[in-house]
């Protein structure tokens, strides 16, 4: 029995009460599950000590003092929600983000697309685009890109919005041109776009086979079979069973011979599906589906 | 032993005090380590490679969901947070903190929030506050805190905040601070060690 009256008449923690951490870890559970109850968004299996740092950016913002007085106020204040939502969300991204991996790509991956009448790519976890504005440049540079479909997803509709607008902050222009250099970019990255003055406007024609659309790696199936997954920096956010659950999801949804590619410091290494693959380029995290 | 993970901080001349104490810890210490080493965002993924020159453990740069095992010594990748779960890594993008990713506070928070009073915080030089949070929740939350004697660090200014946070952290000579580790990992704090209480 966790608890037990006093002969006073009041509670006392009997010997299975949870220590302290384990309470916490409790009231999260709890706030998660109700999250997904009453608003449909499934966090309960991301990977706890960010989501703990999180709510907890969240509790003091709110000016709140515990995690159930959070729950409190999410399930009957859709604006707390949103606001939380907010916060759960890790929507940072660059142009040519890791620019080692795109020359890998150049010289791993294309050489290997050519050979191929039509392909299919999925950027799983797009954020506002920047991934996906990269790669329609580098596949246009090297003449592939009309040969190509880009089916780019996130969980996120705001992001999704954003990325379709096709303009990009001009004070990253310096960033993302010092990127590209080093990405092996082969023209000059101006040319890719017009400054104006709500920011730089990326050429429609990037965008010419690209589809965007929203889709929960958490909770919706395989759409399509592809050539080439891109997952880069959004499995890091999942605990180790919904990794392995994704992982599934890749799997299920990459031709043979198809491509993964990660994120610089995520592995397959410590997944179940590490055996399904053969590496092409251990440092960059792009593996290829052999079994 | 009486300490399941070590975490240590550094800035602003850290190479030099983290050879100096890869260099004193003795092979066999298999306590494992957790490094977070601020450093330019684009840094090649050196570090680690630097380190391993000087110990028979061995040095790796941090992934995902790696587990944490004995006789290992992990260091945070750049332009990462580094966080500990239970026996595993996890790493996120969020925002720098304090203009600091990886941030030495949110890596120290996270341990200590996972290993409790089995974990010891170890600050060394660096040119920024970084630390001095994170050395405070592994205080708060039982561990055992150790800090280099600023006067032996090259730049003050990061163990000199870790003691103001801290007081009751143990200071000493960057030389001492791995035979110092071996021992209190060995035999417990010293006596004379104010724990917090609960
Ligand atoms: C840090 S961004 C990564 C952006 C880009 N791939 C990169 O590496 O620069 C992570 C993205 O994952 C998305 N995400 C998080 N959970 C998701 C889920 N369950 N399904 C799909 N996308 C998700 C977030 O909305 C966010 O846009």
């Amino acid at each position: 029995m966790a608890v037990s009256l006093t002969p006073e008449g009041e509670v006392e923690s009997g010997a299975a009460a949870l220590g302290r951490n384990d309470l916490e870890k409790l009231e999260i559970e709890l706030l998660l599950e109700g999250v997904f109850r009453h608003y449909g968004f499934d966090f309960r299996a991301y990977a706890y000590s960010s989501l703990r740092r999180r709510l907890w950016k969240r509790i003091e913002a709110e000016q709140l003092s515990s995690v159930s007085s959070l729950q409190d106020a999410v399930l009957h204040d859709p604006a707390v929600m949103e606001r939380l939502l907010r916060d759960l969300s890790i929507n940072v991204t660059a142009m040519f983000r890791d620019p080692t991996f795109y020359v890998a790509f150049r010289e791993q991956i294309v050489p290997l697309l050519r050979t191929y009448p039509f392909v299919r790519i999925w950027h799983a976890g797009c954020s506002t685009g920047e991934e996906v504005f990269s790669m329609a440049i580098l596949l246009k540079e090297e003449g592939l890109y009309d040969r190509c479909r880009i089916y780019a997803t996130d969980i996120n509709d705001n992001v999704l919005r954003q990325a379709k607008l096709r303009i990009f902050p001009l004070e990253r222009m310096q960033e993302y041109t010092d990127n590209y250099i080093k990405a092996g970019g082969k023209r000059a990255f101006s040319e890719y776009y017009t400054a104006m003055y709500e920011g730089a406007l990326f050429a429609p024609a990037l965008l010419k086979n690209v589809v965007f659309s929203q889709h929960n790696l958490v909770t919706d199936g395989s759409f399509s079979e592809f050539n080439v997954i891109l997952c880069r920096n959004v499995l890091i956010y999942f605990d180790k069973s919904l990794q392995a659950k994704v992982h599934g999801l890749f799997y299920d949804s990459l031709a043979t011979f198809g491509m993964l590619a990660l994120g610089s410091k995520e592995s397959l290494k410590f997944s179940r599906y590490e055996h399904c693959y053969e590496e092409l380029n251990m440092r960059e995290k792009i593996y290829r589906k052999v079994l | 032993m009486f300490f399941d993970l070590i975490v240590v901080g550094a800035s602003w001349g850290g190479l030099d005090a983290l050879t100096v104490l890869m260099r004193g810890l003795p092979d066999d210490f298999a306590v494992p380590i957790v490094v977070v080493q601020h450093r330019s965002q684009d840094a090649e993924s050196l570090l680690a490679e630097l380190l391993q020159q000087w110990t028979g453990r061995t040095v790796v740069e941090t992934e995902d969901k790696q587990p944490i095992e004995q006789g290992h010594i992990y260091i945070a990748p750049a332009n990462y947070h580094l966080l500990i779960e239970d026996d595993y890594f996890s790493l996120t993008t969020e925002a720098p903190v304090r203009y600091s990713r990886p941030s030495i506070d949110v890596m120290f928070g996270s341990a200590a929030h996972a290993f409790g009073e089995r974990l010891i915080g170890v600050v060394l030089t660096g040119a920024n506050e970084d630390g001095s949070r994170g050395l405070q929740c592994v205080y708060e939350d039982g561990g055992y805190c150790l800090v280099q004697d600023p006067a032996t660090a090259e730049v003050a200014t990061m163990p000199a905040a870790a003691l103001t946070r801290v007081p009751h952290a143990t200071k000493r000579a960057l030389p001492e601070i791995a035979g110092h580790l071996v021992d209190v990992a060995r035999n417990g704090p010293p006596a004379t060690y104010v724990r917090a209480t609960a």
